[in-house]
């Protein structure tokens, strides 16, 4: 009855990604799988090596032992079989939520240790750590982002108390220890306030006068041991120290506290004991970091900063730059990789090395390879220390910490004896801090250094960060809903300074495996405002709850006391209503205005002469008739058919008959019904005759030479039958409808198809819309399949599924002779024939008080102000809305939005299904920029520029997306305190840092482009696709993953070799990195796949070694393929074996699996692939980098 | 002049009165609709229905004014017509009318046509007094010389 939704809760313990949802498979913790792997395939590698790995094979050895990444259950049952369409088990489930959660639940910041009382306002962990540890009074002075404000009279208080009084001086000072790590602490936590962009422990290495090195070095050991702890995926054990440490009991804290920015600046700057003071007010400055001056250097400290640097006195930057052109440190920094700017703030450089690390770790292509060979080797113990390899969010950032393990490891024997205990503290916060501005996303990167973006680090989706740890956890999946922020600015001129879009994407009707199903007598809601209650409410005590959208305190009825899953009375918090933020009621009577209405469905073939030509009805009709049993529905459905072509044919399967007579209406201009009942007739009473039916369909019309197709007729005819009942219309249409109500003129001039300004992009006329409206009125949705031969005008004849709440689904020049197109067209229309529907619904969306919905973009009607009518809703629907501000959200800490609908199923229940989410309010400029969701951006962007090349025109959309990029990131500038005119940098944050990149997609993608050829029914239907496409398929749809599956063909050889027979089923699959489309990554010897959705390309380069060739795709020679190869052949070998697995695993998410296209690299076929690799410069469209350039040059 | 300048006066006072209580039914309608008492498309239905007449007078009454030579009326009143002209011609063409319940609602153009009727009602109004103020100030040209025994009207000049 109650099964708690184990969706939303974050994976328990241990790493930050993917192989966290294995290893709860495996039962395993988290890094033990890593280490069951490593050992086995490196001996087994030069057994199993073949010969073109073998080359690569040592170098590539530990990349390829990359834990696994993504759990698939299905594989490890029975790998060959496909995925059970869009079945989320709960581990699965996991794997959507961003990694940042696990990872800033276990090594990130305590909060939520805190008492209940210490627990700031704010959502920001440290925050809370801060007013805890120091006793600070005003819990709110927290937020006000000056925590130099709360320092300051601390530190002033002291005597002149050193920086580095243990180290610089050698003078411990014991009893001064626990307040230091608790200033340390608290210090920490008001620089991530702060939101500095900091440099971080390790910086301090190099920093330090060089009269101080032994002290420092002698405090170095401290930090490595923590350091590899964390780094090596084990952050719960940094967890307690810190929380101990900072948790500590306020009465410390009356003890002046250290005057310390943070450890590494204390190390840092230990020579400096005059720099108090200064230092103080640096805090001040929320500038810390660049602030904190190396005695040398001090007043012109940030912009002079590197020629300041006396030799012996490095600038603190030089120890996270990459690559070392500063030739003296080099042999410090073996690690670092090549670009190096020395004149640029030092923040970048940190994520500089945070991606280039991963894209290491692929097998590399040869010219990667040679770079790699070029770098100093590793040193030793370094994978060992830590699995860098694996793509976790901090770990994929490992040259500090291994210039921490290079240089400290010497050290590493003398930790115990070379300081008190409690040393160890401050120290391990170094590494923290790294890993807590890492996992708060509060670094920036500088994107024209960096044109490698896409990272493991930058892709997930960022995390909700509230103040309450089991609120975060039980927060809705950021599958099903996500903002465009995951702070919500304080008010509405805060959301235009960051020039964010502010929104929230959803896709409410997801299919999710463990929902919570509650029936109840009465559903508990908010009297006022309606709200459905859900975990982010307030119990003032145990018979009242306040409302968290309008405030208003109600009453809980009896019944809630009782909870249904233990059966026990009194602890209203053990309900599943306050348990999950998804959650599906079974209504009562009262949301019903009517009987539940059974599933009914019509069917309305075009059979025109065009429509013959192109095949379709047979595919149709056979695929109809395999899956007439698995349509939802139940003893009521009914289902009817109607053909037309320039009259309407009806079918009637009346009782008693033998076989199904037609009809034929001849009056198209006025038409009616011929006869009242018998033509939707009960599915289970008539299936011998319906299969007739479809039996008959093809051949009855395969001879037709009419010309006409009178859709607008055989549409009201339809709508006529469907009035009393609702349900859906499924159209088939595959030509320019052209007679009777609703006929239209082709309007595209095919010459123009690549010109700059885009025409007739509107409906032409209010025909079709109309109906629509009139349908969605009646509960009826009208779903469009449009297989046209040419130019059909969607843009008009789309609008019936527009505004009734249907899906288009377009398959351009279909053929029946195309075997491609058929099987993609059976897929996807046996998904739509068995997926879930929902009749009657409507979904409405609340929001708390100060904020409204504003826009709304997918395919609906709305009803009324928040109110939005669905005649049919499916799962593979997303929506998309704009929020504006009534008033400003200065007294909230958190905002909620929560989305009902209400719909019946198809066993004529009706159900609410309730999601909420619930995010922070912030008031400072950088925090939001920080917080922001690139993918829900570019989501909701995409809508809005859709519905401006409709209003206005395509180039108006264009200017919008590329101004819409330079605003963001000039508000970012100026939020930073940037300095003006740096040459040379984009800065952005890491938040935002794909922007540029998905906007290039965007620009690129067919639905924007301009000068390719572009027909215009395509491009309809893009831009149809990018308002009603969930979000996950919205992105693959926008830029496609790209990926090298030479790590996976290397990984069946070895795992073959290395593992038993009855492992090789739970064998995981290897991690990926994902390639950014360019062609720069391909290579002649590799094998490439692209997702672009619903369709998978394999691009096999011209040398591909031949034994790969004959495991894989079943050829000796690249020569042996076609131009147009599809799908892939069967072939018994390890390396298909895992090849469909991937292949299974990208389809996972998807309403069905994807065509698989083989392309040859001399193919004709090629232009598809090259066409979709947007980081290249095309004839008519920039590269990646020309793009960042013209970007760059806009941003003052 | 076909028609006395008074009689056109008469026109236009009784166009802008049946203006006025149209924009407050418009006012009424929208506000229902916003508080959803009223479901769009009845809504839109019920407003667009009005929309030509509406427009229709006020352009009869134009060339009225145009035709009776009252350049001053007629430019007062141009702008107006040529907004509703304006309003009525940059719609799409599947667009069903100035009120359309598909985009009332999801454009947030409630709030623009709620604001819009205001600022009719405004003018709508003032030109009421103005109209006024002409049928007057007419009449009493109509009947120039004070022969009339009504002392207390005609006072002073």
């Amino acid at each position: 009855m109650s099964a708690y939704n184990q969706n939303f809760v974050p994976p328990a313990a241990g790493t930050a990604n993917g192989n966290q949802g294995i290893s709860l498979v495996n039962g395993l913790p988290g890094a033990v799988p890593h280490h069951q792997q490593q050992s086995p395939p490196a001996a087994a590698a030069p057994a199993s090596a073949q010969q073109y790995l073998q080359q690569k094979a040592q170098q590539q050895q530990q990349q390829f032992q990359q834990p696994p990444a993504q759990p698939y259950p299905g594989i490890s049952s029975n790998s060959s079989l496909p995925p059970p369409p869009l079945q989320f088990n709960s581990n699965i489930a996991n794997k959507f939520l961003p990694p940042s959660s696990t990872s800033a639940n276990n090594g990130g910041p305590p909060p939520s240790t805190l008492p209940q009382h210490l627990r700031p306002p704010t959502a920001n962990g440290p925050t809370s750590l801060t007013n805890g540890s120091n006793g600070a009074p005003s819990a709110n002075s927290s937020r006000t982002a000056s925590p130099g404000l709360i320092g300051a009279p601390q530190l002033g208080g002291l005597p002149a108390m050193p920086q580095n009084p243990q180290y610089a001086h050698g003078a411990p000072l014991p009893a001064a220890v626990p307040q230091q790590s608790q200033s340390v602490a608290s210090l920490t936590s008001n620089m991530h306030q702060m939101n500095l962009n900091r440099t971080n422990g390790p910086s301090a290495n190099t920093a330090p006068p060089p009269q101080q090195l032994p002290p420092q070095q002698q405090q170095l050991p401290l930090a490595n041991p923590m350091a590899g702890s964390f780094m090596g995926s084990k952050p719960p054990n940094l967890n307690p120290s810190a929380s101990r440490v900072i948790g500590g009991p306020p009465t410390v804290g009356g003890v002046q506290p250290a005057p310390v920015p943070a450890a590494g600046q204390r190390i840092m700057y230990g020579g400096a004991p005059g720099s108090n003071e200064q230092q103080s007010q640096n805090q001040q400055n929320n500038n810390l970091q660049r602030a904190a001056p190396p005695p040398g250097a001090g007043a012109a400290w940030p912009p002079s900063l590197p020629k300041a640097a006396v030799p012996g006195i490095p600038p603190p930057m030089q120890t996270q730059q990459p690559q070392a052109q500063s030739a003296p440190f080099a042999p410090q920094q073996p690690q670092n990789a090549a670009q190096s700017a020395p004149f640029a703030p030092p923040q970048q450089y940190q994520y500089g090395q945070a991606y280039q690390q991963p894209l290491h770790q692929p097998p590399l292509p040869q010219q990667q390879q040679q770079q790699q060979q070029h770098q100093p080797p590793p040193p030793t113990g370094m994978f060992g220390a830590q699995p860098s390899s694996t793509p976790l969010q901090y770990q994929s950032q490992p040259p500090p910490p291994s210039m921490q393990s290079q240089g400290q490891h010497p050290y590493a024997q003398p930790q115990p004896t070379s300081g008190p205990p409690q040393l160890g503290a401050p120290v391990p916060l170094n590494v923290a801090q790294q890993g807590f501005s890492r996992l708060w996303g509060q670094d920036t990167i500088d994107l024209m250094q960096n044109r490698h973006i896409l990272s493991p680090a930058t892709l997930p989706a960022p995390k909700v960060v509230l103040h309450n740890q089991f609120h975060e956890s039980i927060n809705c999946s950021p599958s099903i809903m996500r903002c465009t922020v995951t702070k919500i600015p304080e008010t509405n001129s805060l959301l235009q300074k960051s020039r964010l879009p502010l929104g929230i994407v959803i896709h409410p009707f997801r299919d999710v495996n463990n929902l919570p199903v509650i029936q109840c007598i009465n559903i508990v809601r908010c009297r006022l405002c309606r709200t459905y209650i859900n975990p982010f409410v307030y119990f003032v005590d145990s018979k009242m709850w306040k409302c968290n959208l309008c405030y208003r305190v109600n009453e809980l009825p009896e019944d809630f006391q009782f909870d249904p899953a233990t059966k026990t009375y009194g602890d209203v918090t053990r309900r599943p209503e306050v348990r999950s933020s998804t959650i599906e009621f079974i209504a009562p009577s009262e949301y019903m205005l009517r009987p539940p209405q059974p599933a009914m469905y019509l069917f309305l073939f075009d059979v025109s002469i065009i429509a013959q030509q192109s095949g379709y009805l047979e595919a149709a009709c056979s695929v109809l008739n395999r899956h007439l049993d698995e349509m939802p529905g139940d003893a009521r459905t009914q289902v009817g058919f109607i053909c037309y072509d320039s009259f309407v044919h009806f079918y009637s399967m009346a009782e008693g008959l033998n076989q199904p007579h037609e009809m034929t209406l001849l009056d198209i201009d006025d038409p009616f019904l011929p006869r009242p009942d018998s033509l939707l007739v009960n599915l289970k009473e008539c299936k011998e005759l319906v299969r007739d039916l479809l039996k008959l369909l093809p051949k009855r019309f395969a001879h037709t030479h009419d010309p006409g197709s009178a859709l607008g007729a055989a549409l009201q005819v339809a709508f006529k039958l469907m009035q009393s009942s609702g349900g859906r219309i499924t159209v088939f249409q595959a030509c320019l409808p052209n007679k009777g109500p609703g006929a239209l003129e082709p309007r595209e001039d095919p010459n123009n198809r690549s010109a700059k300004d885009v025409a007739h992009l509107n409906p032409a006329t209010d025909f079709y819309k109309r109906f629509a409206l009139e349908c969605s009125g009646y509960q009826i949705a009208c779903d469009l399949f449009l297989m046209n031969q040419q130019y059909s005008d969607m843009a008009t004849i789309s609008g019936i599924s527009k505004h009734s709440g249907g899906c288009v689904h377009h398959f351009p020049l279909y053929q029946k002779t195309k075997q491609h197109m058929v099987d993609s067209f059976r897929m996807c229309f046996k998904r739509y024939l068995t997926r879930k529907i929902g009749f009657e619904a409507v979904m409405r969306i609340r929001c708390t008080r100060g904020l409204q919905v504003h826009t709304f973009h997918g395919n609906f009607f709305v009803r009324s102000t928040d109110l939005l009518s669905l005649p049919n809703v499916n799962p593979d629907a997303g929506y998309g809305m704009q929020i504006s501000y009534e008033e400003s959200l200065t007294d909230v800490k958190t905002i909620c939005f929560q989305a009902a609908l209400l719909y019946t199923n198809s066993e004529g229940e009706r159900r609410i299904r309730v999601h909420t989410v619930c995010l922070p309010v912030t008031s400072s400029l950088p925090e939001v920029m920080h917080s922001a969701d690139t993918e829900a951006i570019i989501g909701l962007l995409s809508k809005m520029a859709v519905d401006r090349s409709i209003a206005s025109n395509l180039s108006d959309a264009r200017d919008a997306f590329i101004n819409a990029t330079i605003d963001v990131f000039n508000a970012f500038k100026i939020a930073q305190n940037l300095p003006s005119g740096q040459s040379g940098q984009l800065i952005a944050p890491r938040s935002l840092a794909l922007m540029p990149l998905y906007i290039l997609g965007l620009l690129k993608h067919p639905a924007f482009r301009v000068g390719t050829s572009t027909r215009l029914d395509d491009r309809v239907y893009a831009m149809d696709c990018m308002k009603t496409l969930p979000l996950d398929q919205l992105m693959k749809f926008v830029y496609p993953e790209l990926y090298k599956i030479d790590g996976l063909i290397y990984h069946a050889r070895n795992s073959n070799a290395s593992t038993t027979e009855e492992d090789d089923e739970e064998d995981p699959l290897p991690e990926l990195p994902r390639l950014q489309l360019s062609a720069e990554h391909l290579d002649s010897r590799s094998i490439f796949l692209m997702d672009c959705g619903q369709l998978i390309m394999l691009y096999v380069g011209l040398n591909v070694p031949p034994d790969v060739l004959e495991a894989v795709l079943g050829i000796s020679s690249t020569a042996e393929l076609g131009d147009y190869v599809y799908g892939l052949p069967h072939i018994v070998s390890a390396e298909y074996d895992i090849l469909q697995r991937f292949l299974l695993r990208l389809n996972y998410d998807k309403p069905y699996s994807a065509l698989v296209q083989i392309i040859r690299d001399t193919s004709t076929a090629k232009g598809q692939f090259i066409e979709r690799l947007t980081d290249d410069r095309s004839e008519s469209s920039l590269s990646y980098y020309e793009f960042l350039q013209h970007i760059r040059a806009q941003v003052k | 002049m076909f028609l006395p300048e008074t009689a056109i006066f008469c026109i236009t006072l009784l166009v802008y009165g049946a203006i006025l209580l149209l924009l407050i039914y418009y006012v009424l309608t929208l506000a229902d609709l916003e508080c959803d008492y009223l479901n769009a498309q009845e809504c839109c239905r019920r407003l667009n229905f009005w929309v030509i007449p509406k427009f229709g007078s006020h352009a009869l009454l134009c060339g009225l004014l145009l035709l009776g030579g009252h350049w001053i009326m007629f430019l007062l009143n141009l702008p107006m017509v040529l907004w509703l002209f304006y309003e009525l011609h940059r719609q799409r063409r599947d667009s069903l009318g100035v009120y359309d319940p598909v985009d009332i609602h999801s454009r947030g153009l409630l709030k623009v046509h709620l604001r819009n009727c205001m600022i009719y009602l405004g003018y709508y109004f003032v030109m009421f007094f103005v109209g006024l103020y002409c049928l007057i100030s007419s009449l009493i040209k109509g009947d120039p010389i004070k022969r009339y025994e009504d002392d207390e009207i005609i006072t002073d000049f």
